[in-house]
């Protein structure tokens, strides 16, 4: 279990545990974090799981696919250097203390 | 507090009503009955990534136990309505129960069409549309020799796809004279044709299965129309859906082939509403469609909380799929079905490509192959009912997001 803080659109922040191999996104989502749309439920084709990565762990993150940088080209919100898509971070040890901020919309 | 708002279905259409009553300030209760045991989850991937053993089950779960405490939302799991009274505003359980509602939403979904000739019901044939559905596909393509896909639709072509990532021998018969016929162009069928025989699925069009053989109770054998026969040890009908319709007939509401809705969600009781697959569409033209998808589901759910809670929220925008086989990214949006002229970029040789399709010169739909960028600009170009022409579309140096920076006239 690594904890992850979200800040949900409306400024709360939550703190989840999740487990090795599950994304942002699904963790996110079935814990009922607000600000997560994710309509095709991670498989990289609508680009409502928008969200901006913080904190010194981001380092450790692999870089986007080619796949994934189209999608990021066409989020709603404003799309930042650390904009990624919560479904193609999967969970790993060395994120531990990542910050994951929602945009204010997805869709 | 009032009657509970009570939507019969949790899949993606009855979760997205739930979601959007909250969003759009119901305060009182949100009952959900789905007949199966589990929280709502994704189906895509289970012709997919679950079925080849990449997700597990828990990471499909779309919203779970602590987003229905959090939004009040009450999930009745595993619970069957077997009817609904509209003039008593009530849904009967199948423990005979009542229930009062302020409002009803029917998701009820659907479910495989079956094959209906002898021998369907064999061991070792199996469709798909659950959780339970597709673990047990994929166990068994894990023991098969020998697999046949009947329908060279979506479902069967991914489950084609992922029989031939283990390794087993597979034969796709399709009844019509191309794969994807009902959804796809012929320039796709074309391709896929190609993208799967180079991964060694035997596809036959124009195949009319008419019976199964078996031995001992389980399948053996697939036979055609033409007197051709083919080993089988598992066999997987995709042949189209069906909508749970039965509900809102036997309540005697207007249905054909799916609860008939308008735009934002209403039945012909205008009280009663319901969205996703078990649904057929009515235009403003008077004809039906009907439409299975992901985001048919949640934008009819939000339309009929929207609707709900008195407001129009109108469902247009332009439809869109995706399709994952191999490592091809199959995504549409609109529709090419009245194309008079296409217009492709990139390359199809190189598994990297969008064709659009026009009529009388207006963009009508895209479909791209791992191009998930033109299908979003594809998307918000027909929603806002632009269009490029063919020679910028067949332009590699003309960047069609200009389009929509100018705003160009339809």
């Amino acid at each position: 279990m690594t904890r992850i803080t979200f800040i949900e659109p409306q400024g709360a922040e939550v703190e989840i545990d999740i487990a090795d191999g599950w994304t942002l996104m699904q963790a996110a989502t079935s814990q009922g974090v607000e600000g997560i749309e994710a309509e095709c439920g991670g498989s990289c084709a609508c680009a409502t799981c928008h969200c901006y990565i913080e904190g010194e762990p981001a380092a450790h993150l692999p870089t986007p696919t080619q796949t994934e940088l189209e999608m990021l080209d066409n989020v709603v919100a404003a799309r930042l250097p650390n904009s990624r898509l919560s479904c193609q971070i999967k969970m790993a040890p060395d994120l531990e203390g990542l910050i994951v901020r929602m945009p204010e919309a997805q869709s | 507090m009032g009657e509970p708002i009570i939507i019969v279905g949790a899949g993606q259409a009855g979760l997205a009503a739930a979601e959007a009553l909250r969003a759009e300030g119901w305060r009182d209760e949100i009952v959900i009955y789905g007949a199966e045991k589990h929280a709502p989850y994704n189906r895509p991937p289970l012709s997919k990534g679950y079925l080849l053993g990449e997700t597990p089950a828990a990471q499909l779960t779309i919203r779970g136990a602590e987003f229905f405490a959090k939004k009040r939302i009450e999930l009745c799991a595993a619970h069957t309505v077997s009817a609904i009274e509209p003039d008593a505003h009530s849904i009967v359980l199948d423990d005979g129960s009542r229930r009062q509602c302020a409002g009803l939403v029917l998701a009820t979904g659907s479910r495989p069409r079956e094959l209906g000739i002898e021998g369907a019901r064999l061991s070792g044939v199996a469709s798909l549309r659950t959780l339970e559905d597709s673990a047990e596909i994929g166990a068994r393509i894990d023991r098969a020799d020998n697999v046949v896909v009947i329908g060279g639709g979506f479902i069967g072509l991914e489950v084609a796809a992922a029989a031939r990532k283990r390794g087993r021998s597979v034969i796709v018969l399709e009844a019509m004279d191309r794969l994807l016929a009902r959804v796809a162009s012929p320039a796709v069928s074309e391709y896929v044709a190609r993208l799967h025989a180079g991964h060694g699925v035997h596809a036959i069009t124009n195949a009319k299965v008419s019976r199964l053989v078996g031995e001992n109770g389980s399948v053996r054998a697939v036979e055609t129309a033409d007197g051709r026969s083919f080993p089988a040890d598992l066999v997987v009908v995709g042949v189209g859906a069906v909508a749970n319709d039965e509900l809102a007939r036997s309540a005697g509401l207007a249905c054909d082939r799916g609860v008939i809705v308008d735009a934002c969600s209403r039945t012909s009781d205008p009280a009663i509403f319901a969205a996703g697959d078990c649904t057929a569409r009515r235009h403003g033209d008077g004809a039906l469609s009907r439409l299975e998808s992901v985001q048919n589901a949640v934008e009819q759910g939000k339309s009929a909380a929207a609707a709900l809670m008195g407001k129009d929220r109108p469902f247009h925008a332009a439809p869109w799929f995706w399709s994952d086989q191999y490592d091809a990214k199959l995504q549409m949006a609109g529709t090419s079905a009245q194309a008079d002229k296409a217009a492709l970029r990139g390359s199809m040789a190189q598994n990297h490509f969008s064709l659009f399709y026009f009529r009388g010169g207006k963009l009508i739909g895209v479909d791209t192959v791992n191009r998930p960028g033109d299908h979003m600009l594809a998307r918000k170009l027909l929603d806002a009912s632009l269009s490029p022409t063919i020679e910028q579309v067949s332009n590699p140096d003309f960047d069609l997001k200009n389009l929509l920076a100018v705003g160009a006239p339809a």
